[in-house]
């Protein structure tokens, strides 16, 4: 027989089973980690090795200026270019993780020999992480389930497009690297756990720290890990293991974390924080009952001093927290901490986290478009960690609810809840998968044993063993192996498509198709940038919603009144006023906010509809939340919002609407339409007649996108 | 026989020299300008001079250095100054280029000029006459006026010159003509006879005019030409032996005409483009080497889609659009950056030496460069180099660390001031490099990743445990 020649000859190489097994697993993980890096460069084919969206051109700005200018004046950066006249602290107001992680993998490349620039590393930082993430993913499958499940993680965590939105080639924002730190911290923590061994502890309160300067998720972290342990406490799993890891990863992940300017004394002084210190101070008092315990003989005695303690220490607590509160030592919870946990509540208090389309509750497509069969398999294998309970499932299964919730309630959470969704669906996969197997092994073992004896006795083994089983049982297990492998395949085709199709834009250039088919690109944002980059005076000032505040720091290194760091809500208002109102009196506002320039974003022409008109309504709404003299009603007919000839008069000649229109009333934009056909709303516009009094048209981009306005000087008195 | 007379010419020379010298070095009168004729063509910002000459010796001895006078302001501006001799009659004319050298002339003239020696090939003797044709080039000459300019209006720029002639001699007859871009000339200065047909203004002739004498005069016309301008143009040639020459080109434009004031207005640009921005310009043309490869073009905050590559056998191409259009004093700054085959550019000279034959010059077309830098990086390992440039130019020497390098590359910095197209030449740098430092690189790179090998077996195979 050829196979058993070949067998032969391959004999000096043939491995162990163990072997084999390492050297597929070995190969699988690298293969999952090379294609976690390469499903995320289709930007950088389609377009090029670009920074994308809004914040990661601060980010890139700020690592910019930490490889020119070194760590402590980093460290020390006052930024005056933003926020004009206020500046930022930019040292003391960002998470330097990123930061400084891309800066040493430049620094790392630099003294190998390899003259990279920065670009390129900050652009690749996110896939680089995002495929150590799915190390990590497999490690940490492998604590909470096995090995199997581990590689499944690995691959699904890899492609899964909830993870890829945010971690493609030049999405150079802090989620790229917060969620490696996160799960790598999680992974360490229930390793910690499981081990009760101290070195564990401290690996994960330095994951921790990690993830503490580089995302302000970090929150989630120190909120999920104590309720996790009071879990625990309450299902009676107390044990030393517990209380080792948790009180190490605890006491220096809070200690490490308060070097981190950003965060400084919050884990002491912040409600959001006070859920760990109090799971912290609960778990002496186990201990405390633990050992009296242990020196009690009597129950009876123990019950009573147990309910006199436990009453005691509650008490203590909450007098600690009461009087914390109103002596405003303890900072109360923030809005956007509110927010996460009512969804209403930014809908009604804070517009300006409520105008950010991220912060939308999550739709239901968009779960399918993120999760795909992830969706369902959650559930399943929410059912395989329940029937194997144990405290790393334990762990698993509350990440996964809480940050399922979380998704539901932002759309950008969908990103934390991604590795708890992989992690538990790949439970699922992997249970299965391995069921089935088992069941298909089983049946060829019993057949290849009839083969092998080939008499009567062994026939009537046979016969059995097949009637204690079900009919039709291993077809079953075959369709049933078929069935997951082809919802997988389908997983995967998804992935790629949705990776290639929606997540690989950079949004500061547009792709569209001509009519011929060929591509058309719009680069309008960087040719205004660029243009008010090298045309106006280093020290001009330029106003726009604040949207765009980071890009122009960033590429047209000119100073702006407000961006996307939204600190100050009350000069977004100023900004939101000055575009509501008439010229007139936004010409005051202008003056007074020393501006130069008014940017403003406008897709009329090419039909782009996230453009300055469209959030217009939330600049009204912010405008009017500090200065009541903007009123919604005012720029809605009937409730309703409009641009043509029945919108409200006030929306026809506030400064928005003028800066936009300018001109536009001559320009014919498509055929068989009026002149003034707008494309991104549809309608012929209502003010053709724009006169402009105290401004100037000083750029407009070849396709209308951006648009620039000069602020005259005021006209002489005399 | 010709060397004979090539012994007396010189032992000629010596002898006149030696007279010169006693005579008290005054400036040599002896020649008069029996017919001067000049054309000044003003179609672009780049002002050409033609001059052409004929010179007749009317001293008593043979005299062979003729003296070319300009004022400050235009040596100022001169870019480029060429002269040749014209033998031969009519249809069968050759010109031979002669040396030209800026020189110091001792006695005060009138006014304050500025000398140019040209250097004849053969010495003219008394009574003969030559025929010479110089040619000025001029940079930054016109003044736009009015200094700025709306987006709807044409540019206007004031030439300054004077009717007569320059010089040091005397000059019989003379004629001047003055090309203007489009017949609209706003204003000029007579100065009788002048007349003006179609796009040429003829100032002329004028007959018998002693030395020094001029007349100013100026011409205010529309001139509509990008007067696009490369403040600075920094080209490094990176050589690698391996069979590519990476060429990157890092370019500051500005349009240097009438400044824009005011609004620009993109629905008539788009609408009324002939009337609206017509000194603006958008795009520029690049002409680069035959089988270029892996064009770019982009500039600090990312590529610029905008540009196209046309390559056939002879020459390619780049038509190139900066992100938008330039107006008056409108600035722009981008990177050109190409890959050339190594063959067509590298070649081994016969003392065993390798040399670089590239241009020196701007590929964008009709370009001034103010400040035009080259870098030649040799690569690693490469010794003595040293460049050779048909005109004078500075030069030093620079180190560069490139991927992988651990001693650097040496590189050669040529500098040019004032760089205009008729500039562009051949230039050569040599330098000796042994073709087994080619490998260091790949070793080292093998040798890493053998140490790594190595690292991972050994930690497999040593038990780092500290309890057993």
């Amino acid at each position: 027989m050829s196979n058993s020649s070949t067998s032969d000859l391959l004999k000096p190489f043939k491995l162990k089973t163990k072997q084999q097994e390492l050297l597929i697993r070995v190969s699988i993980l690298c293969l999952v980690y090379i294609l976690a890096f390469i499903t995320r460069l289709f930007s950088v084919l389609r377009y090029e090795s670009m920074i994308h969206e809004f914040d990661p051109y601060f980010n890139y700005r700020t690592t910019l200026y930490l490889t020119q200018h070194g760590f402590y004046d980093f460290w020390n950066w006052f930024d005056y270019e933003s926020w004009y006249p206020l500046g930022r602290i930019v040292g003391g107001t960002l998470y330097p993780g990123l930061m400084v992680t891309a800066a040493l993998i430049y620094r790392l490349l630099h003294f190998l020999r390899f003259a990279v620039h920065i670009r390129e590393v900050c652009v690749l930082t996110a896939p680089f992480f995002a495929s150590n993430t799915t190390l990590v993913a497999y490690f940490f499958g492998k604590e909470i389930w096995d090995s199997g499940a581990g590689l499944v993680a690995a691959i699904l965590i890899a492609v899964c497009p909830g993870y890829i939105s945010r971690s493609v080639a030049g999405s150079y924002d802090n989620e790229g690297v917060a969620i490696f730190a996160l799960l790598f911290t999680f992974y360490l923590f229930v390793k910690a756990v499981n081990k009760g061994s101290l070195a564990w502890g401290l690996a994960s309160a330095f994951g921790y720290f990690y993830m503490v300067s580089a995302w302000g998720g970090y929150v989630f972290i120190i909120n999920l890990i104590p309720l996790y342990v009071l879990v625990l406490l309450i299902t009676g799993r107390y044990s030393m293991r517990l209380y080792v890891a948790y009180n190490c990863m605890y006491i220096l992940g809070m200690l490490l974390a308060m070097q981190i300017r950003f965060v400084g004394f919050q884990h002491v002084q912040s409600g959001e924080h006070m859920a760990a210190m109090g799971v912290f101070f609960l778990m002496q008092v186990f201990y405390f009952l633990d050992w009296v315990k242990h020196m009690l003989s009597d129950t009876k005695l123990f019950q009573e001093f147990l309910s006199i303690t436990v009453t005691c220490a509650v008490a203590a607590g909450g007098i600690a927290l009461g009087v914390g509160m109103a002596s405003g030592y303890i900072s109360p919870w923030t809005g956007r901490f509110y927010s996460l946990l009512d969804p209403t509540y930014a809908k009604d208090h804070i517009p300006i986290i409520a105008s950010v389309s991220e912060h939308q509750p999550t739709a239901w497509s968009s779960f399918m478009f993120d999760f795909h069969i992830l969706l369902f398999l959650f559930p399943a294998g929410l059912y395989f960690c329940f029937k194997r309970l144990s405290d790393a499932t334990i762990f698993i299964v509350m990440y996964g609810l809480t940050s399922m919730y979380f998704a539901g309630v932002m759309v950008r959470l969908i990103l934390v809840a991604t590795p708890a969704v992989c992690l538990i669906s790949a439970i699922a996969v992997s249970a299965t998968v391995k069921n089935l197997t088992v069941l298909l092994r089983s049946k060829n073992k019993v057949a290849q044993i009839g083969s092998t004896k080939g008499t009567s006795s062994a026939k009537a083994s046979s016969k059995a063993s097949l009637d204690q089983s079900q009919p039709f049982q291993k077809n079953g297990a075959m369709a049933l192996l078929f069935g997951a492998f082809y919802l997988l395949s389908r997983y995967a085709t998804h992935c790629t498509w949705v990776t290639s199709e929606a997540y690989s834009s950079p949004s500061i250039v547009l792709a569209a198709r001509g009519a011929h088919g060929n591509r058309v690109i719009f680069d309008d944002y960087r040719e205004a940038y660029f243009w008010l980059r090298q045309n106006t005076p280093p020290d001009a000032k330029v106003m726009s919603w604040w949207d765009y505040g980071y890009q122009i720091t960033a590429m047209g290194n000119r100073t702006v009144i407000v961006d996307n760091n939204t600190w100050n809500n009350t000069h977004i208002a100023t900004v939101g006023r000055a575009m509501s109102s008439y010229e007139d009196e936004a010409y005051e506002i202008i003056r007074s906010l020393d501006v130069d320039y008014v940017l403003v974003v406008f897709g009329g022409v090419t039909g782009y509809s996230s453009d300055d008109i469209n959030k217009f309504l939330w600049m009204v709404r912010i405008g009017g939340g500090v200065f009541p003299v903007i009123k919604e009603p005012d720029y809605l007919v009937n409730g309703e919002y409009r641009v043509d000839k029945g919108a409200a008069p006030k929306m026809l000649n506030c400064l928005m609407y003028k800066l936009s229109y300018y001109r536009f009333g001559e320009m014919m934009t498509e055929y068989g339409k009026p002149p003034g056909y707008d494309r991104a709303r549809g309608v012929e516009i209502g003010n053709k007649d724009i006169k402009l009094e105290h401004l100037e048209e000083a750029f407009t981009t070849s396709n209308w996108i951006v648009r620039i306005y000069k602020v005259k000087p005021p006209n002489n008195r005399w | 026989m010709e060397a004979r007379i090539r012994a007396r010419v010189n032992l000629a020379l010596t002898f006149f020299a030696l007279l010169f010298f006693v005579a008290g070095s005054s400036p040599p009168r002896q020649f008069v300008i029996s017919n001067a004729e000049r054309r000044i063509d003003l179609s672009s910002h780049i002002i050409n001079v033609h001059l052409t000459l004929k010179v007749e010796n009317a001293g008593t001895r043979s005299a062979s250095e003729v003296v070319l006078a300009l004022t400050p302001t235009e040596v100022d501006h001169l870019a480029m100054v060429d002269a040749s001799a014209i033998k031969g009659k009519r249809k069968k004319t050759t010109s031979v280029r002669l040396e030209v050298k800026p020189t110091e002339l001792p006695d005060a003239p009138p006014i304050d000029t500025k000398y140019f020696t040209i250097y004849l090939a053969n010495p003219l003797n008394s009574g003969e006459s030559t025929t010479l044709e110089v040619l000025y080039v001029f940079t930054h000459f016109l003044e736009p006026f009015p200094a700025e300019i709306a987006q709807s209006e044409s540019q206007l720029v004031f030439y300054h010159d004077t009717a007569l002639i320059l010089s040091p001699y005397h000059i019989k007859q003379q004629t001047t003509f003055i090309k203007t871009p489009s017949t609209k000339v706003e204003s000029f200065i007579r100065m009788e006879p002048t007349n003006r047909v179609g796009t040429e203004i003829k100032y002329g002739p004028y007959e018998d005019r002693p030395p020094y004498s001029i007349s100013p005069i100026h011409v205010h016309f529309e001139n509509n030409s990008p007067f696009a301008v490369v403040e600075e143009l920094v080209q490094e040639i990176e050589i690698s032996h391996w069979g590519n020459i990476q060429v990157t080109e890092h370019y500051k434009l500005i349009h240097a005409g009438a400044r824009h004031k005011g609004v620009f207005s993109r629905v008539d640009y788009q609408s009324r483009q002939s009337s609206n921005g017509a000194s603006s310009f958008r795009y520029l043309l690049a002409r680069l080497p035959p089988r270029v490869h892996s064009v770019y073009y982009r500039d600090e905050i990312g590529n610029i889609s905008s540009s196209h590559l046309r390559t056939d056998s002879l020459k390619s191409e780049l038509q190139i659009e900066p992100r938008y259009p330039l107006f008056g004093g409108w600035k722009a700054t981008f990177v050109i950056g190409y890959g050339l085959p190594l063959q067509d550019f590298l070649f081994e000279s016969s003392d065993d030496k390798r040399y670089l034959n590239f241009t020196f010059g701007c590929p964008l077309i009709g370009m001034v460069v103010d400040k035009l830098t080259i870098k030649v990086v040799l690569p690693e390992g490469s010794t003595d180099p040293s460049p050779v440039v048909p005109f004078p130019v500075e030069h030093h020497l620079e180190a560069k660390y490139s991927s992988l390098d651990v001693v650097g590359r040496t590189v050669v910095v040529l500098e040019k001031k004032n760089f205009v197209p008729m500039h562009n030449s051949h230039f050569q740098v040599y330098y000796s490099f042994k073709p087994i430092f080619m490998l260091a690189e790949p070793l080292m790179l093998a040798s890493a990743f053998f140490m790594l090998f190595v690292a991972c077996v050994a930690y497999i195979h040593i038990d780092l445990s500290i309890r057993k």
